[in-house]
């Protein structure tokens, strides 16, 4: 199988989606000529044009009502938004219109639109460019909230997405629009729900999600060498989220963290926590549930410093660690 | 603007229908306050009295397949837009047969079936949403037009010139519709925008921009039915003030202390949209005052079978609370 990085695995599917489907088009600021802020639509404006690759104007709040109107009219549309950032200028859309339309209504529409929200820090932007505000997403009823955190997942989700009848935010990491896996060339979609276990192990359940995936799987990779055995599950879906795959790993391993790159407090790391204490797992720990989040500040410029605010790996090495040694 | 009847291109049947649909509107409209002041109606709601010439007029220059996008005071327009009275009222008395199932309410009626696309809570969302209706028919070649009404309010929000630079730059099939009622709940348009006319913004965005008598409903027709046309032949989009004036308070327990009991009766007394244009059908012998009544003895009993309909009709069931959060 070949290799792709993360951003071409998400083009794939958005290139695959429309080639079948003619209802599906994309629009956003510079996703045209420039190929979008991170390069994901590069060459997509060759192949479909300007109907379908449609360059928008710097107007968050148009564009956003404007997928959802075309989404009401039987279109799929596929909205990108530079950061994840520049959301809050769309969320009337999102969160007043797209969510609820459907509830509103009696059920008598739905929204299929995907929002394409490149998150998170590590890449020197500072408080403006660099957030992970995917809780915010994940509380309002009526969103499906996916954030993959590989190549192979980033492209069966995105195929999900974009059949979806509901509209879906989907978050992508900055930090891994380079990383490769190997992804299969013919389509394939990932049901939504559907959590993976990265690695399996016995002593501790860390639940992960975006680039915190990786740098546990690093963690993990260290700590086997210390003879610290953890699984490692990443939810690839916040909403709807699969509860059971954690509640089964927790009662195997009787330990659990959740690691994210958000702000800890009131995260989604929170949610996973909640949800393992109000289960089953309950009477199967041997120690309190931990979460390892991000610090309570707006994410700093300087590069020692913004490191210092998100979980390393070396964090989370500590932290579980800490949990196992007690 | 020509108001002469006579060179108006409508049959004796459409200003019939046309006055018939304000009075209906009105009716409604006033069925609707005393079902509140009754305790019958929760939360809030919005009443468009004096405004019927605004939603009918637009709406004549509309077919079957056109769009509306609505806002908070949208009974008006879903009336016009061809919407049953029935599950209409049944909403607003938040009931198992209401348009929204009693999930909505008042704000948020849609029936896309006649090309409703909702009524809307947040003030100047129906412009992107039209906009974006308005792409899917241009990219679909649909041939159907979409008019998004908003208020004078609505025009100091971002998404209204947004939304007209983005229907301007793609040339897309979409008339935007200003009632100008002179107050954004209690704000006075004087105050709160500094120029003349609020379709002088229309220029900005390379489209055509025209203020008309909102009260006028053959006014309000044919001016909208130049913008339809343009949106149609591909011209893109025009921007239309219609001015009118509110006759109530913005919604529940407004004292409309920002105004004048003098310029309301004004309002009502010299510029009433459905007075004017019955006496102008009578004048012009379309209509006779018998028939003026019959009309409204018609509209009665239908408003009265409605709110029977919505009284007698069942509450959700608590078993769908959770029921159309997602598909």
């Amino acid at each position: 199988m070949r290799e792709i990085t993360y951003a071409n695995a998400i083009k794939e599917a958005m290139v695959q989606e429309m080639r079948s489907n003619e209802d599906v088009f994309i629009l956003g600021e510079d996703i045209g000529v420039f190929g979008g802020a991170f390069g994901v639509t590069s060459g997509m404006l060759d192949e479909f044009g300007p109907e379908r690759v449609r360059n928008t104007p710097i107007s968050e709040s148009a564009i956003s009502g404007c997928a959802v109107g075309a989404a009401m009219m039987g279109m799929r549309p596929i909205l990108e938004l530079q950061f994840s950032d520049f959301v809050m200028i769309a969320l009337d859309n999102i969160v007043n219109q797209a969510a609820k339309m459907r509830y509103m209504f009696g059920g008598k529409t739905h929204v299929p639109m995907v929002v394409r929200l490149p998150s998170g820090s590590g890449l020197g932007m500072a408080a403006q460019h660099s957030q992970s505000l995917e809780a915010w997403m994940a509380h309002v009823p009526g969103l499906i909230v996916i954030q993959p955190s590989t190549p192979y997942d980033a492209k069966g989700l995105m195929k999900t997405a974009i059949n979806n009848d509901n509209p879906v935010i989907f978050y992508e990491h900055k930090g891994l629009y380079n990383s490769k896996s190997d992804v299969p060339e013919d389509e394939y979609d990932i049901p939504l729900g559907v959590a993976d276990v990265k690695k399996e192990g016995e002593d501790l359940t860390v639940i992960a999600t975006g680039i915190m995936v990786q740098r546990s799987l690093q963690a993990a990779e260290q700590l086997e060498k210390e003879g610290i055995s953890i699984e490692v599950i990443d939810p690839r879906t916040l909403v709807p989220l699969d509860k059971e795959t954690i509640i089964e790993s927790v009662i195997k391993t009787n330990r659990a963290l959740v690691v994210y790159e958000a702000v800890e407090r009131s995260g989604y790391g929170a949610e996973i926590a909640s949800l393992i204490g109000e289960s089953e797992a309950f009477d199967f720990l041997d120690a309190p549930i931990s979460r390892l989040g991000g610090i309570a500040t707006p994410i700093p410029y300087n590069p020692s410093l913004e490191k210092a605010a998100v979980p390393q790996v070396e964090d989370i090495i500590e932290k579980v660690k800490s949990i196992v040694q007690k | 603007m020509v108001n002469n009847l006579e060179e108006t291109i409508y049959s004796n049947q459409q200003m019939k229908k046309m006055l018939t649909d304000m009075m209906l509107i009105r009716s409604f409209e006033e069925a609707v306050e005393k079902l509140f002041q009754e305790g019958k109606i929760p939360g809030t709601m919005h009443l468009c009295i004096g405004q019927e010439a605004t939603a009918v007029g637009a709406c004549a220059a509309l077919t079957d397949e056109d769009k509306i996008t609505s806002t908070h005071r949208g009974h008006g327009h879903s009336i016009a837009k061809g919407a049953e009275i029935k599950p209409m009222m049944a909403e607003l008395l938040g009931k198992a047969t209401g348009y929204g199932k009693g999930k909505g309410g008042s704000m948020h009626i849609a029936d896309l079936t006649i090309g409703n696309l909702g009524a809307n809570g947040i003030v100047a969302a129906g412009l992107p949403i039209g906009t974006g209706a308005a792409l899917a028919s241009q990219m679909k070649k649909k041939g159907y037009v979409v008019l998004c009404f908003f208020g004078d309010g609505a025009a100091n929000e971002g998404a209204f010139h947004e939304a007209l630079n983005l229907a301007s730059i793609w040339n897309l099939p979409v008339v935007f519709f200003c009632e100008n009622n002179q107050y954004g709940m209690s704000g006075p348009v004087k105050e709160m925008v500094n120029i003349e006319h609020i379709s002088d913004r229309a220029k900005s965005y390379g489209i055509p921009g025209f203020t008309i008598n909102g009260n006028d409903v053959i006014e309000v027709a044919k001016a909208t039915q130049e913008a339809v046309d343009r949106a149609r032949s591909g011209e893109g989009p025009t921007l239309i003030e219609a001015e009118t004036y509110r006759w109530r308070g913005h919604s529940r327990s407004d004292a409309r202390k920002y105004r004048t009991r003098e310029e309301e009766k004004d309002w009502r007394n010299t510029k009433d949209p459905i007075s004017k244009f019955k006496e102008r059908l009578i004048e012009e012998s379309i209509l006779t005052e018998k028939e003026f009544l019959e009309i409204q003895k018609t509209i009665d009993t239908e408003i009265h079978e409605a709110v029977s309909f919505a009284e007698e009709s069942p509450e959700p069931s608590l078993d769908t609370l959770e029921v159309d959060i997602y598909v």
